[in-house]
């Protein structure tokens, strides 16, 4: 005390002494919100996760955290319509992102360096028989694989694939891809028997199976009555481009009329082009707006030549020529026959109405009940009879590759707990990211990356893919125009703004902790946050 | 713009750090071990812009002279809310000054490390002298302006806060027009803070020619980081003005102080730009334009001109002074 300088009785001390936490009203928390792409994805993918490993150029990291959820990224990087960007956050900035593109690039690049699947997962000693090998068979085989069960697909057909192969043309969706994806899921240790149509699935339950799952999908055309005469040819489009496949391409004829207004009816119609027809026409009952199509698809068919027929019906088809009615659409939206009649030169005409499933396998199945040509499943996607679970297209109305995925996956965790005796309870979900949560003004003005189209001439008369990929140089530009909405990016905003030092990096890859003796509660780091990865909670006073 | 920013996406130059730059580019305050020369506990509001804008600073100038740093500080909040006897907040060499002497305090401490270095006494060691707007722009001024005059090596850092805010916030003549302040009242024709009154001392500080002059936000902290790296690679007189939003002060939320800087620099009101040797050699532009009232509005220092009747007269001279700034420092040209 006596050796201080004049007038100094203390010893000096550090603020640290001074805990300002104390004067919080609200605490900053760290929270991970549910990105709307993810929300949006019907296979359940964690979209902002693999984007953030790809973001980084760890593209392994990415596809390995990409096939958590699903099995078949370059098969879905071309077929999925990709509802995430249509959710995507970023589209009130410029462009949503091209999630679909980097995602098609993450498969081929697993193609490419034959990266396979693995799990650590022990046997558990359970045999599950899965029937049907489309995407909702695939999938549930492969979590089921996962999960450590030893799983056996049984096919009616030749090859692999239901309506991926069957149904989906080549110039969208190239074989070797295809065949590609599934090698790799029999190489993970799924057996695989083709040309095994199971008729009566309670006798192939029996044959030394604990679960069975169905994935029959819906192959049956559904047919319009057209009086037609004997030498007008009147095909339908499951038919049509089953027999792209295996019988050979079918005579079609110069003027081709395809009925129908779905993705099915373009596909044919774009088949048609490519087998020669010099003119491919969709005759639809009602308008474009109404066409359950995709608008891309449409464009795509339009730039090929195709032309349209809106709000007509075929009334019958002739030798030469077909039939068809105006119709106007009534005050309710509903197309009305006008009685104006036209005729138009027609070599075939090709129905593609829709499908329905073949589930003649469900008979006497006790509990099973089928509604409108659908089976009935709960929430976990079991049918009335326990240990038969079912999904993809013949469950629901919404067919598309990306649901039965969804399904397949939702239903093996389902089988899993089944298996256990317990039962599924999904994880909850995170509160929503909306783009109310951003802080935009951080993230730098980015176009997105137009994936090449083919040019005209050359798709007209080739089977070859349709959209181009990106390559490792667009598609790391392209992963990085993702917000990572609701997630930590690691972008050390909330470590620099606080003006107390209360906040401490943890490190690469392990994000930050609040330091609550000293965060006063002002909220800048949660106002500042680009991602909305932080909550302001009222403090307990 | 003083830096290179990197034109990669995501977020590029934008946030505070960014894990997918490499370290070299990475900024002083994404730093997991950074000086936090000014360190918790002391007792600024929730959200002060400028105990924010002090450790973005110093923690900048300590890495550019590696540590080797020594700080006078002109009383003002800084000072009492780091400060307060016998504890301390600041984690570098510090010296409290008076209200008004703090570039003379600073000068003197220059002089005598220069006499200490020729003599072989101690290495290279640079001076920082700090303080408010009331500090630098009314009764430091005389000192500054000396500083300045004689090239002393020193870099001048204001923290401009627009007003006495220590004090219970009494206008400066760093006051923009029509603020209210205690004393400025929102009352009469022309209510707040006058027009036509008050400086910008950077345009002075430009004025003598010194080797550096800037002006920066808390909001651009990449902008600001590399200015007081520049400034550390001068020598001879260096100024460098940043804008520190004082929630208290201005009455807005405590989490919009970065915000609040944003939207000043946004609509033109603060112009951020770097000079050398009284030449201007770059600006920060404006990347989204904004009229004025989006920054003026969220402000309880002008909510004289929103209620109880929309002042427009006044906008529209506030607006007039941010089209000037535009116009003077070519704040929309593409860099
Ligand atoms: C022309 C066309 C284009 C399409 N394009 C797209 C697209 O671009 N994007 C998209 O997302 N979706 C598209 N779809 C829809 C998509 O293909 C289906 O929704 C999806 O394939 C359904 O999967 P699934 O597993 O339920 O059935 P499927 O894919 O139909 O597979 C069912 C499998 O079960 C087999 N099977 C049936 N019965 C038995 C039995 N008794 N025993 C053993 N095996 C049996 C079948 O042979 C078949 O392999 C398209 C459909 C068509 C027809
Ligand atoms: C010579 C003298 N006059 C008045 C004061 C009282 N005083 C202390 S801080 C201050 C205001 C400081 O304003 P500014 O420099 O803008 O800093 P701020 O508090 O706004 O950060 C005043 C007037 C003083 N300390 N010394
Ligand atoms: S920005 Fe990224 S995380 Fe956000 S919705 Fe789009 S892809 Fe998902
Ligand atoms: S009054 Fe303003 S400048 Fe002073 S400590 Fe509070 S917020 Fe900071
Ligand atoms: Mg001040």
């Amino acid at each position: 005390m006596m050796d201080k300088p004049f007038a100094i009785t203390l010893d000096p001390g550090s603020s640290l002494a001074n805990r300002t936490g104390s004067w919080r009203t609200f605490r900053p928390v760290y929270v991970d919100r549910l990105p709307p792409c993810n929300a949006a994805c019907p296979a359940g993918e964690n979209i902002q996760g693999w984007l953030f490993h790809a973001e980084s150029g760890e593209y392994e990291a990415a596809w390995r955290t990409l096939v958590e959820h699903n099995p078949l990224p370059a098969i879905m990087g071309r077929v999925c319509y990709h509802p995430c960007e249509g959710a995507c956050n970023r589209q009130h900035l410029d462009a949503a992102v091209g999630i679909n593109a980097v995602e098609r690039f993450l498969g081929d690049e697993a193609i490419r360096r034959g990266w396979r699947f693995s799990s650590d997962a022990p046997p558990s000693g359970k045999r599950v028989l899965v029937i049907g090998s489309g995407p909702a068979g695939l999938s549930c085989a492969y979590h089921l694989r996962r999960l450590g069960h030893a799983v056996t697909i049984d096919e009616a057909a030749a090859q692999a694939g239901g309506m991926m192969r069957y149904g989906i043309p080549k110039y969208r969706l190239p074989r070797d891809i295809l065949d590609a994806e599934i090698a790799r899921l029999i190489d993970f240790g799924i057996e695989l028997r083709l040309n095994r149509k199971v008729s009566d699935v309670l006798a192939a339950k029996a044959e030394g199976f604990d679960a069975v799952f169905l994935g029959v999908g819906a192959h049956i055309a559904k047919r319009a009555y057209i009086p037609a005469g004997d030498a007008n040819k009147v095909l339908d489009a499951v038919s049509v481009l089953h027999g792209m496949e295996e019988a050979g391409p079918p005579l079609l004829g110069r003027r081709v009329v395809v009925y129908g207004g779905g993705n099915t009816a373009l596909d044919v119609a774009r088949t048609a082009r490519r087998l020669g027809a010099e003119e491919a026409i969709i005759v639809y009952r009602r308008t474009r707006e109404k066409m359950p199509a995709h608008d891309f698809e449409v464009e795509e068919a339009l730039q090929e030549g195709i032309t349209f027929k809106w709000l007509s019906t075929i009334k019958e088809a002739g030798e030469e020529d077909i039939l068809i009615e105006k119709m106007a659409l009534d005050e309710k939206g509903f197309p009305q026959p006008t009685g104006e009649f036209e005729r138009i030169p027609a070599d075939s005409v090709v129905l593609a109405l829709g499908q329905e499933a073949d589930l003649s396998l469900l008979q006497n199945v006790p509990g099973l009940s089928i509604e409108q040509g659908l089976v009935k499943v709960d929430a976990t996607m079991m049918t009335g009879h326990a240990g038969i679970f079912a999904g993809g297209d013949m469950v629901g109305n919404e067919r598309t590759v990306t649901v039965a995925v969804g399904h397949g996956k939702k239903a093996a965790r389902a089988i899993d707990a089944w298996l256990k005796g317990e039962s599924y309870v999904p994880a909850a979900k995170h509160e929503l990211a909306t783009f109310e949560r951003l802080n935009t003004w951080y993230y730098s003005d980015a176009p997105k990356t137009v994936r090449p189209v083919l040019d005209i001439i050359r798709r007209q008369s080739t089977f070859d893919e349709v959209l181009g990929g990106l390559d490792e140089g667009n598609a790391l530009f392209e992963a990085r125009r993702c917000l990572s909405c609701g997630n930590c990016f690691e972008c050390d905003n909330c470590y620099g703004v606080c003006p107390d030092n209360a906040v401490i990096k943890l490190g690469p890859g392990q994000r930050f902790r609040f330091n609550y003796d000293y965060c006063k509660g002002c909220g800048i780091c949660a106002a500042e946050c680009p991602c909305g990865a932080i909550k302001m909670v009222p403090e307990e006073i | 713009m003083s830096y290179q920013p990197i034109k990669f996406y995501q977020t590029g130059t934008f946030t505070v750090g960014n894990r997918l730059l490499p370290p070299e580019q990475r900024s002083v305050q994404a730093q997991q071990k950074r000086y936090n020369s000014l360190n918790s506990g002391h007792r600024a509001c929730q959200g002060c812009g400028e105990a924010l804008g002090a450790r973005y600073a110093i923690d900048a100038a300590m890495e550019a002279t590696n540590g080797r740093l020594i700080c006078a500080n002109a009383t003002g909040c800084l000072e009492v809310f780091s400060t307060p006897y016998p504890e301390t907040s600041w984690q570098v060499p510090w010296i409290h000054s008076l209200f008004g002497n703090t570039a003379a305090v600073a000068t003197g401490i220059a002089a005598a490390l220069k006499v200490k270095m020729q003599k072989g006494e101690r290495r290279h060691i640079r001076v920082v002298a700090q303080g408010g707007d009331g500090g630098t722009t009314d009764i430091g001024f005389g000192c500054l302006s000396g500083m300045f005059e004689r090239n002393d090596d020193v870099l001048f850092i204001c923290y401009d806060n627009g007003g006495y805010m220590n004090t219970g916030i009494q206008r400066s003549s760093a006051t923009p027009p029509a603020a209210r302040t205690a004393t400025t009242p929102a009352v009469g024709e022309t209510p707040g803070n006058v027009f036509g009154q008050g400086k910008f001392v950077p345009a002075i500080a430009l004025a003598h020619d010194i080797p550096y002059v800037a002006t920066a936000t808390v909001a651009d902290l990449r902008d600001l980081e590399a200015k007081v790296r520049r400034a550390m690679e001068l020598s001879g007189a260096r100024y460098l003005h940043i804008l520190v939003p004082c929630p208290l002060g201005w009455g807005f939320a405590s989490h919009e102080t970065i915000k609040m800087a944003r939207l000043a620099k946004e609509t033109g009101l603060f112009p951020v730009f770097e000079a050398e040797h009284g030449e201007i050699t770059a600006v920060l532009p404006i990347r989204h334009p904004l009229p004025v009232e989006e920054y003026l509005k969220p402000q309880k220092r002008f909510a004289h001109l929103f209620a109880p009747r929309l002042r427009t007269d006044v906008l529209t001279r506030l607006q007039a002074l941010a089209d000037r700034n535009i116009q003077r420092y070519g704040l929309l040209e593409k860099p």
